[in-house]
Formats: C-alpha cells, structure tokens, sequence
C-alpha cells in the first residue's frame, strides 16, 4: 500500500494519481480508498451548486481565499484552514469528452500547499458521478484538508445526489438567468441550507433577492414547522433557516458572511444531533447501494448465458411481469 | 462502467491576451473524447506545472504567441521532471520560428504545430504522444 502511506503524508502527486484511478473505478484505487477510510471524516464538505455562469467557481476561488487567510469566523487570531476543491462539469453527450474550465477563475489559488484544486467531468453515468465524486471527496478528507468544496452545476439528479451528501449545501443564484426564481430548479431549492444572490453589483439583484426570500418563508411555514424526528431526540435547537446573503464575487464583498454563514451551519449541525443523523443516513445509503450493486452483479454472474434477457424477452411481449419474471429467476424455474 | 478517458491540460503562457487558437484546440479534442483541463490566459510555468499534477493530466498543451517559448518551456519541462511529471508528453502550437524547432525537439517536445494545422492533426499527435508515454512507462 505505497500510495496509501504517501497520500497520508501529504505528497500531492500520490494524491492526484490515486484521486484519477479512482475516477476510472480502477481495483487497486479502490483498494487504497479502503485503507483510508479510518483517516476520513474531518474535513467540512460544502457542496456549491447553481446554474451556469451564476459565478460558483469565482465564489469557490474567494472562499477558498478566505478560508486560507481567516480561517471560518472573524477571530483576533486567524486559524487557517487547508482547502481542496472538486469542481464537476458536464461530459459532452456526443464525445464523451469535456471542457473542464473552472480553474480559469481560481487562478489567485495558485502556488499555495494548502490548497488542491481538481477538475472532474461529469462522464455521464448517473449514479456513477455521484459515487465517484463522494470517493474522490473521501481521499481529500484522509489526505487531511479541513475544507473541501464541491462544485457542480445545479441540473440534473446526479448533481443533487452530489450535493445532498455535503454537510452544508450553498444555492448560488444570480439576476439576469431569467425568471429569478426559475433559475434555481426546485429541487435544488429544497436542498439549500444556505442561498447566495451572486452579482449582487448587477441590476436586478434585489428583485432576486426579495424573490427568493420570498420562496423561502412560503417554504418555511409549510416545512420546516414538521418535527424532524431523527434530529429530534438529540436536544432541542431551533430549526435552521437558510439564510439568503449577497455576494459580488468578482470584488470578495459578502465573503466574509458567507464563510460565517458556512460555519454557523456546521455549529448547527453538530449542536442539533443533525450532522449525526444526515452521517448515518448518507452512510446506510450508500451501503445499501453498494450491497445492491454487488449482489445484482453476483447473482447475474451465476445466471446461465442469456437468462436475464431471455426473461427480459418475455416481460416486453407481456407474457409475464417483472416481479414474477424476477422470482421466476431467482428461484431458477424453468421458463 | 469504469471509463478511462485521456486527460488533458490546456494552457496558455505568455503575456498575449489572445486565446482563440488555445480554444478552438480545446473544442476539438474534447469532441474527440478528450477531458480538457482549460487554465485561461497568462499563465507561467509554475502555474502550469502545479495545475498538471493536481489534475494528474496525461498531456500538456502550450499555446504559445509571445515569442517567449525558448524561455518559457525549458522551465515547464524541468518543473515537470522535478514534480515526478518527467513522462507527461508537452506539446506547443502557435507562432514557433523554424529555427527553434531542432532545440525544442531535444528538449522533449512532443509535438510543435504552427498556424494553420488541422485540428484533426492536432488530435491525432496527442493520441499518438500519451500512448508512446504509457509504454514508455510499462
Ligand atoms: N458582475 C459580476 N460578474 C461576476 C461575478 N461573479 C462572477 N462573475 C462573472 O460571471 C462569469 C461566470 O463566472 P464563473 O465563476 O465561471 O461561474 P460558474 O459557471 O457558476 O462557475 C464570469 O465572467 C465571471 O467573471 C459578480 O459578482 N459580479
Ligand atoms: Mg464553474
């Protein structure tokens, strides 16, 4: 387990290599994910997400500015923090290839060893992405950046699932996309714990604003008055409300709160007994779906040649139903 | 399931601030299947180098029109070999005089493309300069 030992002390070469193998789903990387795994869970995860060109990667490059020099809140003794970022964008639907630019706004990044910025195209495969991105982001908690920063472009389900296992979730929004609130997909809105109005410079952006606070008291009053009981039994803690802050990203205004905002969520979280319970939920997720996927792969490696299609064959000319089709095979009936 | 796909940087050095060529690049090997890694303008060497190994890329692109690539590349390609990178194939394209070619070419440069190549071409020497890299390495 060489690369193990030199990703655990830092050596960022082995990190890049391990994170590209795997990308690729590749044995032995998966391997050395395992041998990590005990050194996960200390990085704060922020998933940013939003439509395109709203100015995530740009806000991704000043809070990783900040976090570097002023650590998470205001204090008389700065603590920096080490910051890794995974910024995700769409493969092309056609080649398969991508154009990953994010970098191009992060460049005041550059030359810093407390930082490690990773693009990653998004290669199609809809739960795959999700999976991939949640080992990559494993690898960066063991290699031991407190600070990790997902960004991916607010579209699709896979994107959600990306976000949706990320402690705090930020929604960047900005005027100009349109019909203000349309811009953000409603199921991105739900996912938000804190909403960003970027370009706060442009026209438009206290429409936006207003727009989106509107969104949330509606939102508010008929959600998040229900008890939730996982979060319940711990202790009582007023239930978060996502604040709305706005940012001008291109001048660092409105990144100080932000930052603040990020941390009082985290403070949140482990106050309530809420970062337990979303731990464990995401956890047994994401066991369940690794028990499935193997156990589909393993029972259909013991199946004869061309039995599944066969069975398939005779669900589409609705000679049988999928659920007997299915016990049919399992309990190895001749058809 | 798994997918390996050629990752590649594209960088543009040099104070110039055109980067049309450096794109229309990017575009075609990405509808040729390629992850291209796009940095923008004005980068130096060290920029480049760091961005190389955090993306752990399988080639390098230069643009180059400033004029400066007798300066600029033997630093990338000895930052490159300092970091561990030694085998990541570095190609250029862009305004490069007849008479630097031998001496870029002793360097290690894989690939020089002056204006006007197809971008097919383009494509194609990549390809070629990863795989001799990959059994270079086996
Ligand atoms: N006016 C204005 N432009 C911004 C601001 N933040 C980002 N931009 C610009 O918006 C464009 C898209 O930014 P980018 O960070 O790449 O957005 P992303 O696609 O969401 O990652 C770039 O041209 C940025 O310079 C801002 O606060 N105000
Ligand atoms: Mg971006």
């Amino acid at each position: 387990m060489k690369s193990v030992e030199r990703v655990l002390k830092g050596d960022r070469l082995a990190l890049a290599r391990l994170l590209t193998q795997i990308e690729n789903e590749d044995a032995s990387g998966l391997e050395a994910l395992s041998a990590l795994y005990p050194h996960t869970g200390h990085a704060h995860r922020i998933g940013i997400t939003g439509a395109p060109g709203t100015g995530k990667s740009s806000l991704v490059n000043r809070l990783a500015l900040h976090l570097r020099q002023n650590g998470w809140s205001e204090q008389a003794e700065p603590e920096a923090e080490t910051v890794a970022i995974v910024a995700v964008d769409p493969s092309s639907p056609f080649s398969g290839g991508a154009f990953l630019g994010d970098r191009i706004r992060m460049r005041d990044l550059y030359g810093d060893p407390g930082i490690f910025i990773r693009s990653m195209a998004s290669r199609g495969a809809l739960g795959g992405l999700a999976r991939a991105t949640v080992d990559m982001v494993e690898v960066l908690d063991a290699a031991g950046f407190a600070a990790i920063l997902i960004e991916t472009v607010g579209a699709g389900q896979a994107e959600v699932d990306i976000a949706r296992m990320a402690h705090t979730v930020v929604v960047v929004d900005a005027p100009g996309l349109g019909d203000d609130v349309q811009a953000i997909k409603a199921g991105i809105l739900e996912i938000a714990d804190i909403l960003v109005v970027n370009k706060a410079d442009l026209p438009g952006a206290e429409n936006t604003l207003r727009a989106l606070q509107l969104v949330l008291e509606l939102a508010n009053t008929a959600q998040r008055t229900k008890p939730d009981a996982a979060a319940r039994d711990v202790a009582p803690q007023p239930a978060w409300v996502p604040p709305v802050l706005p940012t001008v990203a291109i001048q660092g205004d409105g990144i100080v709160e932000l930052a603040q905002a990020i941390h009082d969520h985290r403070e949140h979280l482990d106050l309530s007994g809420e970062y337990a319970a979303r731990e464990r939920a995401r956890v047994r997720t994401e066991m369940e779906e690794l028990l499935r996927q193997q156990l589909l792969e393993g029972f259909l490696m013991h199946q004869p040649e061309g039995a599944f299609e066969a069975a398939l064959e005779l669900v589409l000319t609705k000679k049988k139903a999928p659920r007997q089709a299915v016990r049919e095979m399992i309990e190895g009936k001749k058809r | 399931m798994t997918e390996k796909r050629l990752r590649i940087l594209i960088a543009k050095p040099g104070l110039d601030g055109h980067d049309r060529g450096a794109k229309v690049i990017a575009r075609a090997l990405r509808d040729a299947g390629m992850e291209v890694i796009y940095t923008g303008l004005r980068q130096t060497p060290e920029m480049i180098a760091e961005a190389a190994l955090q993306e752990d890329v399988n080639a390098v692109g230069l643009s180059i029109l400033s004029g400066a690539h007798m300066a600029l590349v033997p630093r990338l390609l000895e930052l490159l070999e300092m970091q561990g990178q030694a085998n990541v194939p570095v190609l250029i394209g862009g305004i490069i005089p007849d008479e630097d070619v031998p001496q870029l070419k002793k360097l290690g440069i894989k690939g020089i493309f002056g204006p006007g190549t197809s971008t097919d071409r383009v494509v194609e020497s990549v390809r070629q300069a990863v795989q001799a890299a990959g059994a270079a390495q086996d």
